[in-house]
């Protein structure tokens, strides 16, 4: 880069332009000087926040807090951004360790309250230091945070560190929706374990009276310079109150788009593909013969599945379509639903892969989750590219999501919170669909092989990632192909 | 279940596969985006004058369509001015003013039927019903006739109805109003004969005349409603039901917009080792007059003196190269990376004739749909830069050094282009364009920084008409930027079975009744 020869123009800049490398693993173009990388290294996170963000929630017993923080949190961790949940009845289980009755919460327990001063204090310290010192950006304040004067304590405490505090607030008055919850999450509580149902929801309900009568909700002119969004009666509406910032921006929209009415996500593979049976990557072939078989399966299984409106999702390669088609139902093609782009890589056997790139194939390995391929694309990009998949799964009910193996991979660790480390080898063997049905704080998954045969295509972590390695260290784990 | 099923066929222009022979059991959707809805959605203001009805209305247009839903405003003032021709002054408004109120509700209903010939007609998605909208009465004729007159089509064995959205606008600070009637008042129709006092002064006098009468959307009474309550300019929102993907996407993008006062910087990167050869895409690094170029992008930028500017690359070399030169911190975004032109990657367009000549034909057939093989197209590009608009629409002032396609997709969101005209737009190579909000649009300076380079520019070729696209004629909703139609004409007064008229005529003369208009440019060359 030649920017000072022969110019009258002066350069008022204090330093030439810095010269470029390339990152050899993620691809990314950083500065650098004789050849090492510089420390900074501005490249586009999903959110870019520079202060830290502390989440609280707000409401009474079973209003869904714990609920929205543990999902929140995980999406907050798939999309990029580290995030913890500190709950604060955990904490004070632990400090406890027996739970009597509803009358700890009374709220004249002296002793109870100190307590629950202690936990919340305790939960606030490890805030600090997950936030200061161990990289999180977001943590989730998990309590009721019921009282004006609570959630002031911790507004100071959030000013004091340099934290931007958003309320999260549920208020519901609806019987049978907090009837519910009590059946969905807090019978199975450790608080319960020795109680018969209808003892825990007697004295659960004792509980929630406990917290009522001191009960301050956000409102409108007493707390108008807070952030904050209040969410009525499980999403029917939505009070939203001075969005600071981006990820707050993107926490409201998540919030409100999800819902928790029973459903099912299907996700599965295509058909066995010629590709696949040829042990190469990528590509856009059509089905084998073997592939065409299970698509007629897949149709069969979901007619007897006897699923109420449900909603098919391919993406716009030959074989997720050719599968769909079987169904005999209507579908949406998504491109975003695509497979990784193998970039050079594309319509190769691992073996060419290793003959050709060994340095690329020994990078992947050592961090698959974002290891980009040259031209290519990264598992950390597909991510980016899935969120409003996932968005869209979020608003929708009964979904089938045919798809692909390291797309399967990445929307299957969003459901069940994988970490970038296990989710490019998360098993997504073809012909086995997972049902995933929401329940409690989490979600139950079924696993069904559709009893037709279809080569593996899961490649193992080796154990020698070495860029020294031989080709027969890097090639151990590749499944049989022709 | 027969083998046939399985038969798909690639598309040639889009790249999509698509079952060889379409039954009318399989609703096949041949777009390449998702299609989330088939009821069309009007979409319904609510607020006092000065309250940003039509900014928004426009604003939420002109994105509906750049993401691909069709999209158009109904503004009902604009029917009452082509249906009244003069205004004289605010007691056209007043609540006991029986004829012009005859008046008001007929251009209010015709403007309704105009709605439904949008959808059933004209392929419409979504309608802005832009007007004060400020009684319970007018709200539910609104509903009525969305629910009555259904709009109800036949397709496939569906049939869709209307759905209605709420978009009302609170506002009592009084800065705020006033900076409203500046900017958009003041050079309104209305009031082009009558100086500054005067139309401000008779237009607090028409903001009176709604408020008497003014019901709100009430949080209990219209609870079955779906709506979004926006409180001075966005501090504070209130969203009650939101029904489907596209009120959840307007709901998402109306909270990430604001009025505060600020620039957009548009470039490219400098002139690049590949664009000196004509070939296209690749990740080549600079030339040297590219990197004059950004040495002199660095000089103006500082000579601009923005406060906070937020600087944003591509992933490609090129663009963080220029970036590298302004010295200060920078963002690299992948989704502003060029289109990806597939097997023809790094080609001249010569050797993409010689080697691919269908390619290329269909490519001038119809550029914004048009994917290379193995590659993108204008309208994939579109859906994967719609995040960045986003958080565009959230900063302040920010410079985005990005690429030819690329630019070419933000400055169509920014200015109203087409997909037609989209493919088209001239971003030549050392030039920045400045956009600065104006009024109802977007002000735009050209300024070239002198520093020479090879035009990349292809235009349309010559003599071609762009045909139809070559996909099949499936009915849903293409996801192709449309520019915001121009609003409907309404039929003169007459028309609306209005015959007696005691108006009195005013002495002014004869108005041409044109609008502000959206865009305009200057063209500037940065002297160093």
């Amino acid at each position: 880069m030649d920017s000072g020869e022969g110019c009258s123009d002066e350069l008022t800049l204090s330093t030439a332009p810095r010269e470029l490398t390339q990152n050899p693993l993620k691809k990314i173009w950083m500065p650098c000087k004789n050849g090492l990388p510089e420390k900074h290294i501005f490249q586009r996170k999903v959110c870019m926040t520079n202060c830290p963000t502390l989440i609280v929630t707000v409401g009474l017993p079973a209003r869904g807090k714990t609920y929205i923080s543990k999902k929140l949190t995980r999406y907050l961790n798939w999309i990029g951004v580290p995030t913890k949940e500190f709950n604060v009845g955990q904490y004070r289980r632990d400090c406890l360790k027996i739970y009597k009755s509803f009358e700890f919460f009374s709220p004249d327990n002296e002793e109870g309250l100190k307590i629950r001063q202690q936990c919340a204090s305790a939960a606030l310290s490890d805030v600090r230091q997950y936030l200061t010192d161990e990289g999180g950006q977001v943590a989730v304040f998990d309590a009721t945070n019921t009282t004006r004067e609570r959630r002031e304590t911790i507004t100071r405490f959030a000013e004091q560190n340099g934290f931007k505090v958003f309320f999260v607030e549920s208020v519901c008055e609806d019987p049978a929706v907090i009837a519910e919850n009590i059946v969905q999450v807090k019978l199975g509580s450790p608080d319960y374990t020795h109680c018969n149902t209808d003892e825990a929801v007697e004295d659960f309900m004792k509980r929630i009276k406990c917290y009522e009568n001191s009960y301050e909700t956000l409102d409108e002119v007493l707390d108008k310079e807070l952030s904050y969004i209040k969410i009525i009666d499980v999403g029917r509406r939505y009070l939203v109150n001075r969005v600071q910032d981006h990820i707050q921006s993107r926490i409201v929209y998540y919030l409100m788009n999800i819902h928790i009415t029973p459903r099912s996500i299907y996700l599965c593979r295509h058909g066995e593909s010629d590709l696949n049976i040829k042990g190469r990557i990528g590509g856009d072939s059509g089905l084998s013969l073997r592939g065409k078989d299970f698509a007629k399966q897949l149709g069969e299984f979901i007619l007897e599945q006897d699923i109420s409106d449900l909603k098919v999702w391919t993406s716009q390669m030959k074989r997720t379509i050719q599968t769909a088609e079987a169904l005999n139902v209507p579908y949406e093609q998504w491109k975003a639903l695509n497979e990784i782009d193998a970039g050079v890589c594309e319509e190769m056997m691992y073996e060419e892969i290793q003959d050709h790139y060994p340095l690329e194939f020994a990078l992947r390995d050592q961090d698959k989750y974002r290891y980009r391929y040259p031209k290519g694309e990264s598992y950390e990009d597909l991510v980016q590219r899935l969120e409003p998949v996932i968005m869209e799964l979020e608003r929708q009910e009964n979904v089938l999501v045919i798809c692909h193996q390291a797309v399967m991979r990445c929307l299957l660790a969003y459901f069940l919170d994988k970490s970038a480390e296990e989710l490019p080898y998360l098993k997504c063997p073809l012909h086995t669909v997972l049902k995933l049905t929401p329940v409690a704080y989490g979600c139950k998954v079924e696993s069904i092989f559709l009893n037709v045969d279809a080569v593996n295509t899961h490649r193992d972590k080796p154990q020698n990632v070495e860029v020294s390695r031989m080709a027969g260290e890097a090639l151990r784990t590749v499944p049989a192909h022709q | 279940m027969s083998l046939k099923h399985t038969e798909l066929t690639q598309n040639p222009l889009q790249k999509i596969w698509v079952p060889w022979m379409s039954s009318k059991l399989n609703r096949r959707r041949g777009s390449s985006v998702p299609q989330f809805t088939n009821s069309p959605t009007m979409i319904v203001m609510v607020g006092l004058p000065a309250r940003g009805k039509t900014y928004i209305s426009k604003k939420l247009t002109r994105y509906l369509n750049w993401i691909g839903v069709p999209t158009k405003v109904f503004n009902v003032g604009q029917y009452r001015r082509d249906a009244v021709r003069t205004y004289k002054n605010f007691e056209f408004f007043r609540p006991d003013n029986e004829e012009a109120m005859k008046i008001r509700r007929a251009c209010a209903l015709s403007a309704l039927k105009d709605v439904g010939t949008y959808f059933m007609l004209e392929h419409g998605q979504v309608a802005v019903f832009d007007a004060t909208n400020t009684t319970r009465e007018r709200r539910e004729v609104i509903l009525s006739y969305a629910k009555d007159n259904g709009y109800k089509v036949k397709w496939f064995s569906y049939s869709r109805h209307t759905v209605v959205f709420f978009i009302e606008s609170i506002c009592d600070d009084p800065e705020i109003i006033a900076e409203n009637i500046k900017q958009v008042k003041l050079s309104s129709p209305d009031y082009t004969d009558c100086d500054k006092e005067e139309a401000v002064a008779d237009f607090l006098k028409r903001i009176e005349c709604y408020k008497v009468t003014y019901v709100p959307l009430d949080d209990d009474k219209d609870s079955h409603l779906s709506y979004i309550k926006i409180f001075n300019v966005g501090s504070r929102y209130l969203v009650n039901r939101v029904q489907d993907h596209i009120q959840s996407r307007i709901v998402y993008y109306l909270m990430n917009i604001h009025v505060t006062p600020r620039t957009i910087y548009l470039c490219r990167h400098g002139e690049s080792e590949l664009n000196l050869l004509g070939r296209i895409g690749g990740d080549s690094g600079l030339s040297r007059n590219g990197s004059k170029f950004a040495a002199a992008l660095g000089r103006y930028i500082k000579s601009q003196n923005i406060p906070d500017l937020k600087v944003w690359t591509s992933h490609m070399k090129r663009t963080i190269q220029t970036a590298e030169a302004l010295g200060v911190p920078y963002e690299q975004w992948k989704a502003l990376n060029e289109i990806d032109a597939g097997v023809c990657e790094e080609l001249t367009y010569e050797e993409i004739q010689a080697n691919y000549p269908e390619e290329f034909a269909l490519r001038d057939q119809d550029k914004y749909r048009y994917r290379y093989p193995k590659g993108e197209s204008y309208e994939d590009l579109v859906q994967r830069l719609e995040p960045v608009i986003m958080e565009l629409e959230r900063q302040e002032n920010v410079l985005v050094t990005c690429h030819q396609a690329v630019m070419r997709c933000l400055l169509a969101y920014f200015l109203d282009k087409s997909a037609e005209e989209l493919p088209y737009l001239k971003c030549p190579l050392h030039t920045v364009l400045k956009l600065t909000p104006v009024a109802y649009g977007c002000k735009v300076e050209s300024v070239f920084l002198n520093v020479e380079a090879v035009n990349t520019h292809r235009g349309r070729p010559a003599g071609d008409e762009p045909m139809c696209s070559l996909v099949s004629p499936y009915r849903h909703t293409r996801a192709k930027p449309m520019a915001s139609p121009t609003p409907t004409r309404a039929p003169r007064l007459q028309d609306l079975g209005v015959t007696s008229l005691s108006l009195q005529v005013l002495q002014c003369p004869e108005r041409s009744g044109q609008s502000i208009p959206q865009s305009f440019e200057i063209n500037a060359s940065f002297q160093q």
